[in-house]
């Protein structure tokens, strides 16, 4: 278990800006420790061939048959599974706790992919509202734009948008990775606890609002900084970390990352339980 | 939660009547207390098209009093006599639903607020729309349920925006209903998803100025703000352009004129939007669902940002 009161041993990611807050009182984490693996066991859970591949037609399907019927080709062992028409249903691939390549030929309503812990997800369209919300992990990779609240309180994984995203992307979001290749709406980062945002492109108003803790990387123009949303100097360690990172997502590998700007955290807002009502004011 | 539909054809007509009622169909699950078209239909251009109701539907679900119905036949002679007063001569007249008329009329005056006023002077009388290609058809139960009532799935036009309500402002009735009329201005109707929060201020404002409100509902108020301003001699899009700041809330909101159609969304982008572009047609609703109504193949949309304001022609 990992001392976080020990701020002497930093890891890599810890100085690149992440995991900087000393955890006290009530709050706890906890990390996932390999030697405890054999114990970790999902309910529902299948031994699937990613070889073994399928086309799935959603296009007379309510969300619910679909999903149902993803599931079935799951514990048939279809380790590959292409959907054909999904014409913009809401909440189509929800819940996937699996090792899955699940290809989605169209574009996706709202909530889409939600909930998911393991899937590797190619979307050759647009996603609406809501998009992998609460993801765990996996990777999830968005061809064209994305609505609204694009990955909404994430928790770890990669969620990809090749193209521009709505206002709120990443609110609440607790780990994990977004990157987006276009622009991106108002809000963005709003709430962020941990994990980090990247944008090629521009983005709206009130960037990183109310951050807790996070990193945001931007590469083009900013409309306008959020409550306790600064400035951050860039790394060299930062800029290796972006380069890997879009070349990995296939987007923006020819960016030139030691442009971006890095915004994170002011904390004067965050921790509340060690500030006088006076001081929360203050900070406000 | 409400869901609002619109689309406009570019350089040519379509059955814009039955596509508009597969959109709002698709968005029924966002309320379906009532539904409401406004169809921008193919005209001559030369009489004025003037959609009044005379009563509510009083059906399942309504929150409007019964009336008697006999009350309806003495609100519509009132009517037919206002309007030949005024010098309106009635071309056409159609009685869809006792409740609900649709005239066409001869009128040369192009002032529409006195007219206006003598015929909404009638107490149960409201004017629904009044103009050349405009026509505002709303009415209690799902897009479906309305377009079958209302025949209007044969209506051709170039372009159409549409309202499916989930009532939570105000009652469950016609006069609530959207799409609302740009009043007094012929052929501008607004439809609206979202609250406006500074409604009281802004009404009785607006009252003040002589521009008349019909319902407690809020989206009323951008019909009236929009055309207030046009009044004032600010463009569509300029009005719609100062609407971002006048209007506080959230919303994203549709208005369209005889020959355009526009869309704003407010500065904190709360409300969704999906629009769809090309070169011969714009489609748009607050789902996806509901283009692909219309455009079962894939295509390319996108989420207009926060205080986006956009319009096109036909």
């Amino acid at each position: 278990m990992a001392n976080l009161k020990n701020t002497e041993k930093k890891t890599k990611a810890q100085a690149m800006g992440m995991h900087t807050e000393v955890l006290t009182g009530r709050t706890q984490q906890k990390f996932f420790n390999p030697d405890e693996a054999e114990n970790f066991y999902y309910f529902g859970t299948y031994d699937v061939d990613f070889n073994k591949r399928t086309d799935l037609d959603v296009k007379d399907m309510t969300a619910a048959e679909a999903n149902k019927k993803i599931d079935g080709l799951m514990s048939e062992g279809y380790g590959t599974i292409v959907i054909k028409n999904p014409q913009g249903k809401h909440s189509l691939g929800v819940g996937i706790l699996n090792k899955l390549n699940l290809i989605f030929e169209g574009s996706l309503g709202y909530f889409g992919m939600g909930s998911c812990d393991g899937p590797t997800v190619r979307i050759n369209g647009r996603v609406g509202w809501s998009c992998a919300e609460n993801l765990m992990a996996g990777k999830v990779v968005i061809e064209k734009n994305a609505g609204s609240c694009f990955g909404a309180a994430i928790r770890g994984g990669d969620l990809i948008c090749k193209g521009s995203v709505g206002a709120r992307t990443g609110i609440d979001m607790k780990g994990g990775t977004i990157i987006i290749g276009g622009d991106a709406g108002a809000f963005t980062g709003f709430m962020m606890q941990r994990g980090r945002i990247i944008i090629l492109g521009d983005v709206g108003i009130n960037l990183g609002d109310s951050m807790y803790d996070g990193t945001i990387f931007v590469g083009g123009e900013i409309g306008s900084y959020g409550s306790d949303a600064v400035d951050a100097e860039l790394t060299k360690s930062d800029q290796d970390w972006l380069k890997r990172k879009l070349k990995v997502a296939e987007i923006g590998e020819n960016f030139d990352v030691s442009k971006m700007k890095k915004i994170v955290a002011g904390k004067k807002l965050w921790n509340y339980d060690n500030l006088e009502p006076t001081e929360k004011k203050g900070a406000i | 939660m409400c869901g609002i539909a619109g689309l406009i054809h570019r350089g040519k007509s379509s059955k814009v009547g039955f596509e508009l009622q597969g959109m709002l169909q698709a968005l029924k699950h966002r309320g379906e207390d009532s539904t409401g078209y406004a169809l921008y239909g193919d005209t001559e251009g030369k009489n004025f098209i003037m959609r009044i109701k005379v009563g509510e539907n009083v059906g399942e679900g309504s929150s409007s009093v019964a009336e008697d119905v006999s009350v309806y036949d003495e609100r519509k002679k009132i009517v037919e006599s206002y309007l030949a007063e005024m010098g309106a001569k009635i071309v056409k007249e159609e009685r869809t639903l006792p409740y609900s008329l649709r005239y066409e009329v001869e009128y040369d005056k192009k002032d529409l607020l006195e007219f206006s006023q003598k015929i909404e002077s009638i107490p149960g009388v409201e004017i629904l729309s009044m103009g050349k290609s405009l026509e505002v058809i709303k009415d209690l139960g799902n897009a479906k349920m309305v377009c079958d009532r209302y025949n209007l799935d044969k209506v051709v036009g170039t372009h159409a925006i549409g309202h499916a309500r989930m009532a939570t402002e105000s009652g469950v009735d016609i006069k609530s209903a959207h799409p609302f009329w740009g009043y007094p201005f012929s052929d501008v109707s607004v439809v609206h998803n979202g609250q406006l929060t500074n409604y009281w201020n802004n009404r009785r404002a607006l009252e003040n100025k002589g521009m008349r409100f019909m319902s407690e509902c809020d989206s009323e108020l951008i019909a009236v703000y929009i055309a207030q301003r046009m009044r004032e001699g600010a463009t569509l899009e300029e009005g719609m352009k100062e609407s971002l700041s006048g209007l506080d809330g959230v919303f994203t909101y549709f208005v369209a004129t005889k020959d355009s159609l526009g869309m704003a969304k407010d500065t904190m982008a709360a409300k969704p939007l999906v629009l769809y572009e090309s070169d011969d047609l714009v489609a748009m609703g607050s789902e996806e669902i509901a283009i692909r109504s219309i455009l079962p193949q894939e295509i390319d949309t996108y989420d207009p940002f926060d205080g986006e304001v956009k319009v096109w022609q036909i």
